[in-house]
């Protein structure tokens, strides 16, 4: 794509100079500036699969972006994280201010399956790739990669990851029948209190009811463990 | 600085891979407590070969290795692609907390290492390196590996003796360690996830008599990474 618009530029200069000095004889040349360069793009292709047995992934969000994580561990979620690990609803964190580019898959993301977004930007300070997905048969766990720098991922370059499982710590893991949104359950999604432990860690895993948790709505086919998801990102401009 | 190695190999992996032929020593480790691998199958071979990829189906030959621990079927598939291919190199079952060590002699184009053996006891559980890229440059490199489930049995957690092993059979075939239980009535009788995914874990209950499961729920559990491999580059 670069390459075809800087083959295009100079051709276009070429028609329009013939044109104006054919028109009007008696003016001076007219002189056109050359275009500035097209900014440099950096478009990445983003394949994820669901490594997990029972365990869809909400609608996979990609931000670029240049500081400011996502999560950190020990750290409080933010409201976007939170709206995203108890519900799966991604778009609060998708326009948070430090994005300064996001992409989503269109829809949940059974296990067993992939799916490919391309994400883009020409900002090269911004390079900071973050992903991040509720597993919706839970209260609130999430997996995902923090701060993936592409910086020096060249066109044509491969990079290989595994997502591990996170905990949002904004809701108990009652697994409680109504609290999980996912077809587990079909309970309820966001809820502002937080009643857990309010900071971020690694997952500790579902209990279910075939392990004796008497109360829960999930059973031995939800567990999981790490990691959830594979990511493969390819620099394709 | 061994660290780095390891990150740039496996991060930006056409960049860093040699083509050409290689000596290698390999130790693999089961990092399980009361997990059990059969013979292992460790193979170097070119890009566009695999013995399993993540959310794609098992190939009958991987399936006979997650369901039995049968490297036979593999064994020929790779020898058709011209891998390197050393098999069963801790002559037996690798039992938990066990290492075996192996040289590998590559050939020009075989840069790509890959491994596989079934964990017992599950009805289709294996342990698996998938297309690590073997670094050009000399050192020693350090990889863990998951468990995987080949998607291809429903995980009844029954031990049914051989009878378990050929694929498309129900049922466990063995516990090594000789601490499963019997009558048990079966966890689920059906795959959710029909491909190969990470393993959800064994579920096991502690009444070695009956119940769901056959397994004990205090010894056959597990959490990756099941294995550890240290990779030398002469």
């Amino acid at each position: 794509m670069f390459n075809i618009k800087q083959c295009i530029a100079p051709v276009a200069l070429a028609f329009s100079l013939v044109a104006c000095s054919s028109s009007d004889d008696d003016s001076d040349p007219i002189i056109i500036d050359p275009p500035p360069p097209p900014p440099l793009e950096y478009q990445f292709e983003l394949t994820f699969g669901n490594l997990t047995n029972a365990q869809p992934l909400s609608p996979i969000l990609a931000v670029l972006h240049q500081d400011s994580s996502i999560w950190t561990i020990g750290e409080a979620s933010s409201s976007g994280l939170e709206l995203l690990a108890e519900s799966g609803d991604n778009s609060e964190l998708s326009a948070a201010s430090f994005v300064t580019a996001n992409a989503t898959t269109a829809d949940v993301l059974p296990p067993g399956m992939t799916e490919t977004v391309t994400i883009m930007t020409t900002n090269a300070d911004a390079l900071q790739l973050s992903l991040v997905t509720m597993l919706v048969n839970t209260n609130d766990a999430f997996t995902g990669n923090s701060m993936i720098d592409l910086s020096s991922l060249m066109v044509g370059d491969s990079l290989s990851l595994r997502s591990a499982v996170y905990d949002a710590g904004t809701e108990a893991n009652s697994e409680a029948s109504g609290t999980i949104p996912g077809p587990a359950d079909g309970g309820e999604g966001f809820n502002s209190m937080r009643d857990d432990v309010d900071y971020v860690s690694r997952h500790p895993g579902v209990v279910g009811l075939d392990d004796g948790l008497s109360s829960s709505v999930l059973n031995n086919e939800h567990k999981f463990d790490n990691p959830a998801m594979s990511v493969m990102i390819v620099r394709v401009q | 600085m061994k660290t780095k190695q390891l990150i740039t190999a496996g991060l930006f992996s056409l960049c860093s891979v040699s083509a050409s032929a290689q000596e290698l020593t390999i130790t693999v480790t089961n990092l399980t407590q009361g997990m059990h691998f059969t013979p292992l199958i460790v193979a170097a071979h070119d890009e566009n070969a695999s013995m399993f990829t993540v959310t794609t189906e098992a190939s009958a030959e991987l399936i006979a290795i997650a369901e039995g621990g049968d490297i036979s079927g593999m064994s020929t598939l790779l020898a058709t692609v011209n891998a390197d291919v050393v098999e069963n190199p801790a002559g037996g079952l690798l039992a938990g907390a066990g290492t075996t060590e192996m040289n590998l002699s590559t050939a020009d184009g075989n840069q790509m290492l890959s491994i596989t053996a079934m964990m017992l006891p599950t009805n289709d559980g294996f342990v698996g390196l998938d297309s690590w890229p073997i670094p050009s440059e000399a050192g020693t490199y350090t990889i863990l590996l998951n468990a995987y489930d080949a998607g291809s049995e429903a995980n009844d957690e029954l031990v049914v003796g051989d009878a378990g092993g050929p694929p498309g059979n129900p049922g466990i075939p063995a516990a090594p360690g000789g601490n499963a239980g019997a009558n048990g009535t079966g966890i689920v009788d059906s795959q959710t996830n029909g491909n190969v995914h990470i393993h959800r874990g064994a579920l096991g209950d502690d009444d070695l008599e009956g119940r769901q499961s056959d397994l004990d729920s205090r010894i056959h559990r597990w959490l990756n990474p099941v294995a550890k491999v240290t990779v030398v580059v002469e």
